[in-house]
């Protein structure tokens, strides 16, 4: 956007971020919802969905935003109101947050700047903070233990996310994520480089843990258990109604959107296609129109990943609380840094 | 590392469940547009054939919901055969099932010694307002039309007793 907005005064920049913003958390949070959790589960369980609002069902989602907006705002006698209101809010700002450092083309970000993966992983555990005062303020037991379990989960596989990341980091020598999509989409494999080298491959090992991680992070099933609606009667969502349980469900989605968007800057290649194809050598001799492909292109990859987190949430049954403990520690952070280590390894060797 | 087979598979059965689905179509029906027919023996409404009940109160006594309400009183019928004494019948004044508490349970159909009782499939009795749902006895009589024709009898089963 830097460059695209270079003439436009620093007050409409401003305005047009956010707009860019609620654009990039939103659209994506929306399309999720209507194709995967309406369509996709519906058809991985032998049913159509809705079907009637709008043509098959795909107006569905103003509906329910409608049907939540009119809701009574309860908050209980005993809970800590302003908190308790607050709570939401903070889960989804975290989310608008994440999304300032994605970028969807070679001009087209919000931000562009060198800590951005450390900036990323840092303000994605702030829903944590989000989480664990729903629960507490709630004032119910339930939601007490639902925001603990979803404390105690969102900081074990906080551990494994970012040591997967420090894979790539290492491979591309840069935290920044644009150098990270230059990175990949400029190199070569063997020496071919038809396809560039998205981290997907060499760093296998960290993609498989940062997705796990990612599945765990968005408490999608089989690590629900902050939700668990049969046993805690969702968790530290119990309380809320209206439209503040609308903004916990909106958040649920937009940051599995933008986790997956992450997770294809690192590993797929982000917005970019090979650099070859069309005889770029930098980021510098980008043809402007990947300003425009770009995002579309990010977004068929965002697609791509959020179906695989689907699928494997609707074919899963949950995992119990001390085995999702368990597979954090004595799992996903010993191979990470075994990745690590053999990844500092192979980039000390050639 | 053992139960990846398993893992894998499971991921095999949703994504095999997508395509049929997208391909064949789903088990369900988009119930308003398109209906399915229900099962002969299906319990969807009770019916009252009004000339076979002589308000024994069976039915409403072995109900366990207590949603049957029967009131009748006596008359005096002329004698079936010339000279005879009067006949003594009972005539229903009111019989009601409230469906609003009915459980389905076909107890009152199994103990109607006189065939007053049956099951229709008939479903779509919905209404906006509970008491609606009491169904008065020309409105169970109006059942008896969607009652189907009572199966055939196995060969050797025992004929019923006159």
């Amino acid at each position: 956007m830097i460059g695209l907005l270079a003439e436009v005064p620093y007050w409409g920049q401003s305005l047009l971020r956010v707009l860019g913003g609620l654009v990039a958390v939103l659209l994506p949070a929306g399309t999720i919802v209507y194709i995967f959790l309406f369509k996709m589960m519906s058809f991985m369980q032998s049913r159509l969905g809705p079907m009637e609002a709008g043509p098959y069902g795909s107006m569905q989602l103003f509906a329910e935003v409608g049907k939540w907006l009119q809701k009574e705002d309860i908050v209980p006698d005993r809970a800590d109101a302003r908190i308790f209101k607050m709570a939401p809010i903070i889960v989804l700002v975290s989310t608008f947050l994440l999304v300032v450092v994605v970028p969807f083309g070679p001009d087209a970000f919000f931000t562009n700047f060198e800590t951005g993966v450390f900036y990323a992983l840092a303000v994605s555990s702030v829903s944590v903070l989000g989480i664990l005062i729903a629960g507490w303020s709630s004032a119910n037991k339930y939601s007490l233990l639902g925001g603990l379990r979803a404390a105690g989960q969102l900081i074990a596989y906080e551990l494994p996310m970012v040591l997967a990341v420090m894979g790539v980091v290492i491979q591309a020598g840069t935290m920044n994520l644009q150098k990270i999509v230059v990175a990949q989409n400029s190199g070569s494999m063997f020496g071919i480089d038809v396809v560039g080298h998205p981290y997907v491959v060499s760093q296998f090992v960290g993609f498989i843990i940062f997705m796990i991680a990612i599945q765990a992070e968005l408490t999608q099933a089989p690590f629900d258990m902050p939700i668990a609606e049969s046993e805690l009667v969702s968790g530290y969502m119990t309380e809320y109604s209206g439209f503040r349980f609308l903004i916990f469900f909106i958040g649920e989605f937009a940051t599995a959107g933008v986790f997956a968007m992450i997770a294809s800057v690192l590993f797929l290649g982000g917005w970019g296609v090979p650099f070859t194809w069309f005889g770029w050598t930098s980021i510098d001799d980008i043809a402007n129109w990947m300003n425009f492909v770009g995002p579309l292109i990010m977004f068929t990859k965002m697609m791509l990943l959020v179906f695989i987190i689907m699928w494997i949430r609707f074919s899963y049954p949950r995992l119990r609380e001390d085995q999702l403990q368990r597979f954090a520690w004595k799992g996903l952070i010993p191979v990470a840094l075994a990745n690590i280590m053999v990844t500092s390894i192979l980039k000390v060797v050639f | 590392m053992a139960k990846v087979p398993g893992l894998i598979k499971g991921l095999g059965v949703t994504l095999g469940t997508l395509f049929t689905t997208a391909t064949k179509g789903s088990n369900t029906v988009q119930y308003p547009h398109e209906k399915e027919t229900p099962p002969i023996r299906s319990r969807g409404v009770i019916a009252l054939h009004q000339d076979n009940c002589t308000s024994c109160m069976l039915c409403s006594r072995s109900c366990p919901d207590w949603c049957i309400y029967i009131e009748a009183h006596k008359e005096l019928a002329p004698p079936r055969r010339e000279g005879g004494k009067p006949r003594q019948v009972n005539l229903l004044d009111r019989f009601d099932i409230d469906y609003a508490l009915c459980m389905y349970c076909g107890i009152c159909v199994e103990v109607c010694p006189f065939d007053a009782l049956f099951w229709s499939p008939e479903y779509e009795y919905s209404e906006p307002n509970i008491s609606d749902l009491l169904h008065d006895k020309t409105k169970l009589s109006e059942w008896m039309e969607t009652v189907p024709e009572a199966p055939e009898l196995e060969s050797g089963a025992d004929k019923k007793k006159k």
